[in-house]
This record gives structure tokens, sequence and C-alpha cells, in this order.
């Protein structure tokens, strides 16, 4: 064994100045965003009315609740909750379709390769923006103004909120399509629709699908929601049962929504797969 | 010029052709059967969901005029012929918003910091013990499955109306969130760095320390960021339920039809959330580069 040799730090600090004087601004950066980071935290809590009394007090409160919602019960109402199930998952697909549906051709108009001109893309991705701006609740408390309290407003709300989405994601899967085939059908004589049929839907397709198969799903839990509101399906139960603490029956809807969800995820996971191959999933 | 295409003999050309129109056939078949079920799978739904064509067709108008009603003053002006009208309670408003951006700062923080926490449990490669992952994951899939605003349902009745319920509500559903997420990209970290760690005698904490921590935090805080924007749009209508934020607001507005007060607040959210969106963008294209902000 050798004795390490002795270290001679002056030539090494020559050599590597940059390791061992950082400027001071670099070595701030750090602790001074985690000050600023923190400062913000307090003055939240502090203008939010957080205090500690407030805090404990209501999680014994919490303790108690869930201690009451042990059995989950349904009491007699298990038929109304599992047609509520079923009008939520209604509201889901339907929705989803519809704004599948609309958002298509409005996302040729969007994309890049479709439009080449920016005057004419601009507003409509600014407008798909707005859109997506504004929460699933908001739309369902419109639609319901517009066309009455129940399941249908539902519909409307998530079809509006997810036109936004869609629009945006199948403009960016068809930008990222394969150019040559478009030139391809170009070159023997196609008009642009042509070019759009027979270029760039055969690729996009498979994506499309996916993307729908995966906000069904998670509209399944948009869908739970948009009840509180008063849009029909196992929300709106769910909100009524908490309001008259009910609280057995709250967990109960609860694990509903959990395996409800659940079951959605797999199957349309096994759907992803069959359609565009494990591959392009993962 | 002329090009010479060579044609296949007739027999030859045949069976090919017969070959692909079998290939076709089978997945037109397919396709026109998945087309049926879905359609099946439609119209059940369209029952179960109540839908009326002719409700929608009477009332389409009505979605129409509503934007027109909310972007007319009492005065029958349209809206920006009169600023100052339109946005008469701005300097509220102001505060609520900056409320929204509290409660979701808050709940995300809070929200990371247990995500923080608890997915060195819930990965694959880092857990202690199998049990252990098993109960954190399952924690962590129950947060994140329940929507937020169920959580601050409940939370209103347990803490009191106001923006604490908002912000637990929001802090539990990211940890869940955010728990997943974290734990996904311990699993992908490198595994080299703690096998040198470990085998100059540290403990297991000290392993993810210095070994793991480091790998991940520019991931960590671009998740977080991400999560950052969706909060701001569910702390948005947190206020429907009492837990505080300009929810409050736009729902009184809505339901009481102070028509011009809609479009105002939805004005205001909209902004916001774009500030926030390319404010956010920006910041993770600064800290972590081009390829982070996808």
């Amino acid at each position: 064994m050798t004795r390490p040799q002795e270290v001679d730090t002056a030539q090494i600090r020559a050599r590597y100045p940059e390791m061992f004087d950082r400027p001071a601004s670099a070595r701030l950066a750090m602790p001074a965003t985690i000050v600023a980071a923190l400062a913000i935290l307090v003055y939240g809590l502090v203008d939010l009315d957080f205090s500690p009394s407030r805090f404990f007090a209501g999680l014994s409160q919490l303790g108690w609740i869930s201690l009451m919602m042990i059995p989950p019960d349904p009491g007699s109402s298990l038929p109304v909750y599992l047609k509520a199930l079923g009008e939520t998952l209604s509201i889901a697909l339907l929705g989803t379709t519809l704004a599948a549906v609309f958002a298509l051709p409005v996302s040729l108009l969007a994309a890049r390769n479709v439009i080449p001109s920016q005057i004419l893309r601009f507003p409509i991705r600014r407008f798909l923006d707005s859109i997506r701006g504004v929460d699933t609740l908001i739309w369902a408390l419109v639609w319901i103004n517009v066309v009455g309290l129940g399941p249908f407003a539902g519909v409307l709300a998530i079809a509006v909120s997810d036109f936004g989405a869609f629009g945006k994601l199948f403009s960016e899967a068809i930008e990222g399509a394969d150019q040559k085939q478009v030139e391809g059908i170009r070159a023997s004589g196609g008009s642009p629709l042509h070019e759009i049929r027979f270029g760039l839907l055969p690729q996009v397709l498979p994506v499309i699908a996916g993307q729908v198969l995966y906000f069904i799903e998670s509209n399944t839990r948009s869908a739970t929601i948009i009840g509180i509101v008063g849009a029909g399906g196992i929300g709106l139960q769910l909100a009524e049962q908490i309001r008259v603490l009910e609280w057995q029956r709250v967990s109960f809807l609860i694990l509903m929504i959990l395996v409800a969800v659940a079951a959605i995820d797999f199957v349309s996971s096994k759907l992803r797969f069959a359609i565009i191959g494990r591959r392009a999933v993962a | 010029m002329t090009l010479a295409v060579s044609i296949l003999p007739e027999q030859q050309l045949a069976a090919l052709n017969a070959a692909y129109g079998r290939a076709v056939a089978r997945r037109r078949l397919r396709l026109l059967l998945g087309a049926a079920v879905f359609a099946a799978a439609l119209l059940l739904a369209a029952v179960g969901a109540e839908v009326n064509l002719r409700t929608l067709f009477t009332y389409f108008g009505n979605f129409v005029s509503y934007f027109d009603r909310i972007l007319t003053l009492d005065n029958g002006q349209r809206v920006w012929t009169d600023v100052g009208e339109w946005l008469w309670g701005w300097r509220k408003w102001l505060k609520m918003l900056g409320e929204t951006l509290l409660i979701s700062y808050v709940g995300t923080l809070i929200g990371a910091t247990l995500a923080f926490c608890l997915n060195f449990f819930a990965a694959e490669n880092t857990s202690p013990a199998p049990w252990l992952r098993f109960v954190v994951r399952r924690l962590l899939e129950f947060a994140r499955t329940v929507p937020g605003i169920v959580f601050a349902l409940i939370f209103v009745i347990a803490f009191g109306l106001g923006p604490m319920a908002g912000v637990l509500a929001i802090a539990i559903h990211s940890t869940g969130a955010l728990g997943k997420l974290f734990s996904e990209i311990v699993e992908n970290a490198d595994m080299k760095p703690v096998e040198g760690i470990r085998s100059t005698g540290a403990s297991w904490l000290a392993c993810m320390r210095f070994a793991i921590v480091p790998q991940v935090t520019a991931g960590y805080a671009s998740y977080a960021l991400l999560r950052f924007e969706i909060n701001v749009r569910e702390a948005s209508v947190m206020g429907f339920v009492g837990a505080g934020g300009i929810g409050q607001e736009l729902v009184v507005a809505i339901r009481k039809f102070y028509y011009s007060d809609v479009s105002a607040i939805l004005l205001t959210i909209i902004i916001t959330v774009f500030i926030i969106d390319i404010g956010t963008g920006w910041l993770r294209g600064r800290l972590f580069g081009r390829e982070a902000r996808t």
C-alpha cells in the first residue's frame, strides 16, 4: 500500500478556480429561493387563517367523521346510487365523444402543417386556450343556466371543456405526423382534402383514439364531481349525503366511485393497448 | 420518356388480389364491429344521461344568448364600452384571485413536501419493505383518485368554511398525484451511486440523501411546477363548495344572474391562468432546459 501523496491544495485551487470560488450569486441562489418560498408559505398560512388550534380541532373532527364512515352502508338507496353511477359513466362517454367529434375539424385548422398561415391559426389557438382555462365545473354551472339541472348539462359541460383540450392535443398529433405521405398524395394529384383523408388521418387516428380513450377514463373522474353543482350523476348524491352528514353512505359512495374508476381504467388501458400497441403507450 | 411498368402474370395477380381482399375484409369487419359496439354504448349512454335533443335545440339559442347577456352591462351597452363599470369590483376580485393563488401555492408546497417524504417508500428500487410499499402506494392511489373537490366538501365540514379546507384538499390531492410521479422518477434513477454509498456503510436515509436526491431534484421541481399550474385551476372552483378563493364570487354571480360580473370574473380567471401557464413554462425552461418543458 502506498501512502497517499501530500495534497497540494494551492495548486489544485489554481487549476480549478471555478470549483473553489463560485461567484456569490451562484452560491446564494439556492438558499435565497428556499427562503423566499418559505416566506411566501408563512405569509400564505397567516393570510388564509391557518392556526394550530383550528387545524387540530379540525383534525379530531375529521377523525370522528372517518370513524362514523365505518362500515360503508348504502342504506336502502343502492338502486338509486347504481343508477346515478350509470348516469355518471354515460355523461363521461357522451361528453368525450361529442368533444372529439367537434374538435377534430377544428384541430385541423389549428395545425401548422395544414394551415400554414399564422394569422389564421393564432385566433383558433387562443380560442381553444381560453376554453381550457375555464374549469369543467364552471361550464357545468353555465350549462345548468341554459338547459336546466340534470345530467344533460353535465354532458355539455364535459363536451365543451374537453373540446378545448382535444383541439390542442389533436393539432399537436397532426403536427407530429410524417409529411412524406401527404407529399406522396399531392404528387399523385390528390386534392387538399385527399391529402388530409389519405395522408394525415391514417397516421393520426390511432393516436387520437388513444387520447379519446384516456379522456373517457379521466372524465369518469370529472363526471363524478360535476354533480356537486347539480349537473347529475353520482356527485349529486355524494354532495347531498355529505350535506346531511350521512357518513356511512358517503363512504359507500366514495368506494363505488373508486371501484368504477379502477374498472374503467382497466378496460380502457386494455383497449388502448389493442388499438395503438403496447410500445406506443409506454 | 416512357416508363416500363412491369405487370405480373394474370394468375399471380389474381392470387395476390384475393389475399389482399381477404386481409382488408377482415380488418373492415373488425372496424365495423367495433363501431357498432361503440354506437350501441353511445345510445345506451344517451338514454342514461337523459339526452334530449329537442331541449338542446330549443335552448341552444340560450347558450349563445347567454354569452351575449354576460357581455352586456346593466344599461344595455356592451361591456367594453365602459371598462370601469364592467370591472367595478376589481379590487375585491384581485384580492380573491390573490387568495386563490395563495391557496394553490400553499397546497402545492404542502402536497409536494408530503409526496417527497412518501415517494421513496413507494418506489420499487428504494422501498425498505414490500408491505410498506404496498401500503404507501394504496394511500397515494386513494388520495389521487378521490377528486379534490370531494375532499374539500368533507374538509369544509371538519375545518369550517374558508380557505383552509381548500388548501388541505389541494394538498392531499397533490400528494397523491405527485407521489406517483416522484416515485416513477426515483425508479428511473441510476442505482450505482446508491451501491457506492451503501458500500461505505451508510444508512438507508444517507443513501437516499446523497445518492438519489441529487439525481431527482430537477424532475421533482418540474413536476411540482406543473402541478401548481393545475392547482390554480382547481383552486378557482374550490369556492363553489365554500373552500375559499374566487370561486365563491363566481358562483354567486352565476346563480344570481349578475351577468356582466360573470364575464368580468371569468376574464380575470382566464388571464390569471394564462399568466401562470406562461410563467411556469418559462421558469421550467429556464431551470431545466427545453426538454423539461414537454
